[in-house]
């Protein structure tokens, strides 16, 4: 494997696109997805349900339902496209380059293993160490991700967790190895607040303290306002805005990430109506030729049916996908 | 609302000499028995008027679920009252409890698992009809009314006839509020309506809800895990920890002032879009996750995850604290030994 420089992106996802079986014929997913994260920095994947984030957040890690297939595009790390790469040498990065963190911890542990033996695993696997090495890898783990009692608690399965204690064990497996890019798949979604909070904090000081890249996967605007630095927006399976989550946030050039900022109503005064976009996205199988949000978009007119808008530059370092971003920015 | 009114230190003093349409005080509500006893709800004060709403908030545990069963009649409290119009509805029986019931409803969180796939939009909205036949007794005015409805929370004649699976969330969860809406209820138990549904569809119903309002006059007791929403939708919040209602007030005071270190941790933990706000506010982190419930700390419930807890939180009940509103409305009550005295103090 060959050294990246700082500068060089951890991980550097290009043209991505997914294909999915489904009762009623293939659907694409993902449809050219492209972004790339360096060491230290996070990079939100921001959109609604279905939209395609999760797929491709599984698509860079390898672990897609067979139902799904990668059909174009590179995921590289350390240099390497792993698309490319055979089974066996993609398990060898699942770890040591490249992790991921699951929404519901839960499902993600194994029931039937004590935790501690879950959490040691990678270093058997990829380390060669021994039973007892591992253990007690597993235990400072454990004790970094602020499990109280840690040694007791190795001997513990994961139903006699709370939810919380739960997501610190899966991220402490995650992070084992002290992987190139950590991906967090709406890591925080099923928790209550003050401990969503705790978990956040303890991703950030992770991240410091090992100098990760990380792909955030989230629905909610309020947690890619607070914990990163750059955001991909996605709709209907393709990128459709990127840049700093400040310039973003602040001066959205596309039409979708302005109703999805609109819709917060967290300044919206009472008893006035809310901005709403209307309608709601389109089905995998249904989305139009041209623009994929014209159905629900303000600024729409006949380009936006006949013509896809691609990402273009609408500053230094971002993007939109919208033949009318020019008209956001006049606002 | 009227406009003087007496200050009294109960929480949510009467605004006037007619009952409220929801007054609930000191109820309890345990589950099992002895070593396996659980206190869902100890000692709960809530109260609504007509057309307004109240914000429920508070973490998993909190007894908010159990708090709107026993609302909807389905849970009887072990202690305390529940009065409707001064009226108990657990003393009601037949015709009278049948008549009660058809005046609160409920909206549930997840629009997929509370339609019956097997029914069309229009079956769906009229089967509260089979129970109550007497609110539109004539087959063509059941017709005109279901159509009345699908248009009142924006959806078309020509979706009475489509099935669940023809609708997306947002939509699904507009049936499940024109389902709610048949019978002409006083107050709609909304839990955690939107919480299932993508943000930009979110408004969208939170849109209808509030216009329903304003037309109707319907009230809401509004649950949800999420602030942003509470303080969009209701007039006042009331905040539940381990089982008790550790602030109340009117929304502005409790959001801009709160008083219980549990609220002000709650919202500083949530995260906000505006980050010249979230810059100002100094994030407070909460020690550990909520205790089990079969197992409430002594004293005061909060003092072990507190950061601003002493030797007396563990040993005495908290007072309830009472500051008469900002604006006009509810006291701002909290259950504290040393409550926040204002913004700057956490700030």
């Amino acid at each position: 494997m060959t050294t990246t420089s700082a500068t060089d992106p951890a991980l550097d996802v290009e043209g991505l696109c997914v294909d999915l079986s489904t009762a009623s014929g293939t659907v694409r997913a993902v449809d050219g997805v492209s972004f790339s994260v360096r060491r230290g920095r996070t990079l939100a994947l921001l959109g609604e349900s279905g939209c395609g984030k999760s797929m491709t957040a599984l698509s860079v890690v390898g672990l897609l339902d067979p139902a799904a297939e990668v059909t174009g595009g590179a995921v590289r790390v350390r240099g390497e496209d792993t698309l490319r790469l055979s089974a066996a040498e993609r398990r060898k990065l699942a770890g040591p380059v490249l992790s991921i963190v699951f929404q519901d911890a839960l499902t993600a542990l194994n029931p039937v293993q004590p935790v501690g033996r879950q959490i040691g695993e990678p270093f058997r696997i990829h380390r060669g160490l021994s039973r007892r090495e591992a253990r007690e890898k597993a235990i400072e783990l454990m004790t970094r991700v602020g499990i109280p009692e840690p040694r007791q608690r190795a001997k513990s399965y994961p139903h006699q967790f709370s939810g919380g204690m739960r997501q610190r064990l899966l991220i402490a497996m995650a992070v084992a190895l002290d992987p190139d890019v950590l991906i967090a798949d709406e890591p925080t979604t099923a928790l209550d607040v003050t401990v969503q909070a705790q978990i956040m904090r303890l991703l950030r000081d992770l991240q410091d303290e090992r100098d990760m890249a990380v792909v955030l996967i989230t629905h909610d605007l309020a947690v890619v306002a607070q914990r990163a630095d750059d955001v991909a927006v996605m709709y209907a399976g393709t990128v459709v805005e990127q840049g700093t989550v400040r310039e973003v946030f602040s001066a959205p050039r596309h039409p979708y990430t302005r109703g999805l900022l609109d819709s917060v109503p967290e300044d919206a005064e009472r008893g006035q109506p809310l901005p709403a976009v209307p309608g709601s996205p389109p089905e995998l199988s249904a989305v139009p030729s041209g623009c994929v949000f014209q159905a629900r978009c303000p600024l729409v007119r006949e380009r936006c049916v006949s013509e896809r808008p691609v990402l273009r530059a609408t500053g230094d370092a971002r993007s939109a996908a919208c033949h009318f971003s020019e008209e956001l920015a006049r606002d | 609302m009227t406009e003087s009114r007496t200050t009294t230190a109960a929480p949510g003093a009467p605004a006037g000499e007619n009952p409220p349409l929801l007054e609930v005080s000191g109820v309890t509500k345990s589950f099992g028995g002895g070593r396996r006893r659980l206190t869902a709800l100890d000692g709960v004060d809530v109260r609504l008027g007509r057309g307004e709403t109240l914000g429920l908030v508070g973490e998993s545990g909190c007894g908010k679920s159990t708090l709107a069963r026993v609302l909807l009649g389905l849970e009887r409290p072990d202690a305390g009252t529940v009065r409707y119009d001064g009226v108990d509805p657990f003393a009601l029986r037949g015709k009278e409890l049948l008549n009660w019931r058809r005046r609160v409803q409920m909206v549930f969180q997840d629009p997929f698992a509370s339609l019956n796939a097997r029914m069309s939009a229009a079956d769906l909205i009229s089967e509260p009809w089979r129970t109550h036949p007497d609110v539109v007794p004539d087959a063509k005015a059941r017709e005109k009314r279901i159509r009345e409805l699908l248009s009142l929370v924006g959806l078309r004649d020509g979706d009475a006839h489509r099935y669940p699976n023809e609708f997306s969330g947002g939509q699904r969860q507009r049936i499940g509020i024109a389902r709610a809406l048949a019978l002409d209820p006083d107050l709609i138990v909304c839990d955690e309506p939107v919480s299932a549904l993508d943000l930009s569809v979110q408004a969208q119903v939170l849109n209808v809800l509030s216009e329903l309002q304003s037309r109707l006059g319907v009230a809401y007791v509004f649950i949800s895990h999420d602030l942003s929403v509470v303080r969009y939708i209701a007039d006042r919040v009331t905040v539940m920890y381990l089982g008790k209602v550790i602030e109340h007030g009117e929304t502005e005071d409790v959001f801009d002032r709160p008083q219980h270190p549990y609220t002000a941790a709650l919202m500083s933990a949530a995260p906000v879009l505006d980050a010249s706000r979230a810059a100002h506010d100094q994030e407070i982190q909460l020690k550990g996750e909520i205790p089990s419930p079969f197992d409430i700390p002594s004293g005061c419930r909060f003092r072990t995850r507190c950061w601003r807890a002493q030797d007396t939180c563990a040993t005495e009940a908290p007072p309830l604290v009472v500051r008469p509103s900002e604006g006009a409305g509810d006291d701002h009550t909290a259950l504290c030994h040393f409550p926040l005295e204002a913004r700057s103090a956490w700030a």
